[in-house]
């Protein structure tokens, strides 16, 4: 089986958020930057799959040289081989743009099963996997929960609000992941030596024949609204507070 | 040229989702602006008859699909029929809830319509005459204002963020072939398994009380279920809480969990990381009970009270109950 995963580099969830002075973008000085934790899901989905039927597991990352690091990590946690797209012409790329590019990599290798994060914790857009989808022209099942290959048939669990689904589809397809399908692994010492022979391509824009043409695109940035400072209620003892507290919910915040 | 502010309305087994009348009132709002008409598209099976509580919020026209390939829901399904009605009509604006369903149709969309799109927004506007839209990014720690230079010019809302408002219009129902062929249709909803438990969703819901690890077991929980029956709200959980088995993940809220926008959000027990932040700083009123005064929660909260959770909630459910009676 033939098994792609998608994975972004983000900045890590600790890191703090500095908008830049002109609002022009985030002040990228000091951060600290991971895989995405959604795709750590899907990466280690793959390997598994892997592992159950055999096959390659390729990884494709879009972003700047920086982006080598996040490759290797997952070519230390097992996958075979990687795919760097790596062009100035994709900076500030919306997931159009992305997916275009990820969308031709892709085409040129065998493919089975398309592994992407549900989302990317920084901008948060979630579209990357089913754009994707829709450009391969292969089916999507987003954000789920576990997995489960037959044959050309493939079985998930998607929580919706409420409810369940469990969801069949055929092969090809990308598969979104969502936290809860699995524990990844980390990367061993040995991978992390195996890692430095394994192949990796590097593609730019020109090389894939894919044009820049940004759709959506970010004017301005701006801090988060401030939360004013808020009132901690003063009492004796635990049953003045909680009932000062409720009283201020009924007449002050008036929402109870 | 491009005209109109579509939204795409969703409903679950015969009933209008709440999202439906979020994205109704804020096309109007934005049509009013724009002196456009307000189109909805309904999809489903055996869905017509409840067309027309679109119009309630603002609605001039509802395209309404009815077939039993929509019925349930299914990315291709939806996708197509959406994408060939907005084709046909070329709308301007096109806005779908952000909510589960929502973000994996918009996504696919975004792809068939070939436009761009600003997801899971908490505000949009019209700016002299062009659209705006506003969301968080990097889980809140800033925002954007995004534009859109090709149409239509897609937006997802969060959920329970917009407000709904009346403005009664004499819609009317335009019925529309949704041109699926079965063949297409490579994925099949094999089974729906219910919760049972009749509470509202984290991400819909107006109140939630939340517990972390000070709730120190999943017993702990029963005090934040007496609470959150008397005020009506979903119990939710720091990923603590829930990486140590004492809730399931669906109560998650963060980063890594659900985003929730309540008008209440009481935090138990929780210290407030920056990625449990991240989930819930959207809400309208923040509590927070800690008995640490240093715990960064404090620092977001309206309200804070620095004791012991085990004994405050209990009194605060005793109160609350109190004065709801009155
Ligand atoms: C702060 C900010 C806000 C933005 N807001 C918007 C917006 O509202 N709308 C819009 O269209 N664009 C927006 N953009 C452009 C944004 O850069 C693209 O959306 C981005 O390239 C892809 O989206 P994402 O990172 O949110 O990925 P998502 O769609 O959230 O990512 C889902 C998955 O796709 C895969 N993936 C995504 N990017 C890559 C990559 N580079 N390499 C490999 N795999 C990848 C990963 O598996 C990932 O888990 C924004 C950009 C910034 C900097
Ligand atoms: C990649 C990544 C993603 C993450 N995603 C999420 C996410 O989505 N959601 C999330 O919540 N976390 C997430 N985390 C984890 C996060 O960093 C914190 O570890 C977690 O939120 C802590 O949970 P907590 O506040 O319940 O526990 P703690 O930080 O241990 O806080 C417990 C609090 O309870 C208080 N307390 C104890 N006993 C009592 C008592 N009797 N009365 C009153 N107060 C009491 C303590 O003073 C303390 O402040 C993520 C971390 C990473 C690295």
């Amino acid at each position: 089986m033939n098994i792609v995963a998608c994975v972004k580099q983000v900045p890590d969830t600790e890191a703090q958020i500095k908008v830049k002075p002109d609002g022009s973008g985030i002040d990228e000085s000091g951060i600290k930057w991971v895989m995405n934790p959604y795709d750590e899901y899907g990466l280690e989905e793959a390997l598994r799959l892997k592992e159950k039927f055999g096959g390659e597991v390729t990884v494709v990352s879009l972003g700047p040289a920086r982006v080598m690091e996040t490759i290797r990590t997952a070519l230390a946690m097992g996958a075979d081989k990687g795919i760097h797209i790596c062009d100035p012409a994709f900076d500030g790329a919306d997931a159009y743009t992305t997916a275009t590019a990820l969308a031709a990599a892709i085409a040129g290798i065998p493919h089975d099963i398309i592994f992407c994060g549900q989302r990317a914790i920084d901008d948060d857009s979630g579209q990357v996997g089913s754009v994707l989808a829709e450009l391969l022209g292969i089916p999507q099942l987003t954000i789920v929960t576990k997995v489960d290959v037959d044959g050309m048939s493939i079985k998930v669990i998607r929580p919706i609000e409420g409810a369940q689904l469990l969801i069949e589809g055929t092969l090809p397809c990308v598969v979104t992941a969502q936290k809860g399908l699995n524990e990844p692994r980390y990367a061993s010492l040995p991978g992390i030596m195996k890692a430095k022979k394994k192949p990796l391509d590097t593609k730019d824009a020109a090389a894939l024949g894919v044009t820049v043409d940004v759709k959506a695109k970010v004017a301005r940035f701006i801090p988060p609204p401030a939360r004013a400072a808020g009132k901690i209620i003063g009492g004796d003892d635990p049953t003045t507070k909680a009932a000062e507290l409720a009283r201020l919910l009924r007449e002050e915040a008036k929402v109870i | 040229m491009a005209k109109g502010v579509w939204i795409v309305a969703e409903q679950r087994d015969g009933t209008m989702r709440k999202i439906s009348f979020e994205l109704a009132s804020t096309a109007r709002k934005l049509a009013d602006q724009l002196g456009e008409e307000v189109c909805a598209i309904l999809l489903g099976s055996g869905i017509e008859g409840i067309a027309g509580e679109l119009s309630k919020y603002g609605v001039d026209k509802v395209y309404v699909a009815d077939n039993a390939a929509l019925e349930p829901y299914t990315t291709d399904a939806h996708a197509t029929a959406i994408a060939k009605v907005v084709k046909e009509n070329d709308p301007s604006i096109l806005l779908l809830g952000a909510s589960i369903q929502g973000k994996d149709l918009s996504s696919r969309l975004v792809g068939k319509l070939a436009t761009g799109m600003a997801t899971d927004c908490t505000d949009v506007k019209i700016v002299d005459g062009k659209f705006v839209a506003i969301r968080p990014m990097y889980a809140g720690k800033c925002y954007g204002e995004v534009v859109i230079s090709s149409t239509p010019q897609m937006a997802s809302l969060r959920p329970n963020v917009f407000p709904i408002v009346e403005n009664p219009k004499a819609g009317t129902v335009v019925k529309f072939d949704p041109g699926l062929d079965p063949a297409q249709l490579k994925t099949k909803v094999l089974e729906v398994q219910k919760d049972t438990s009749g509470k509202v969703d984290l991400t819909e819901a107006n109140f939630i009380v939340s517990g972390g690890r000070g709730m120190k077991g999943p017993e702990g929980y029963q005090i934040l279920e007496g609470l959150a029956d008397v005020i009506g709200a979903t119990v939710g959980a720091s990923r603590a809480a829930v990486d140590a088995g004492w809730r399931p993940l669906s109560d998650q809220v963060g980063q890594t969990g659900k985003v929730v926008s309540p008008n209440l959000y009481i935090a138990c027990g929780i210290s407030g990381a920056i990625q449990h932040l991240a989930g819930m700083s959207s809400s309208k009123y923040i509590v927070a009970i800690n008995k640490d005064p240093g715990a960064p929660i404090f620092t977001k909260a309206d309200y804070g009270v620095v004791d012991d959770l085990f004994k405050v909630v209990p009194e605060l459910t005793e109160a609350c109950k109190k004065l709801l009676a009155e």
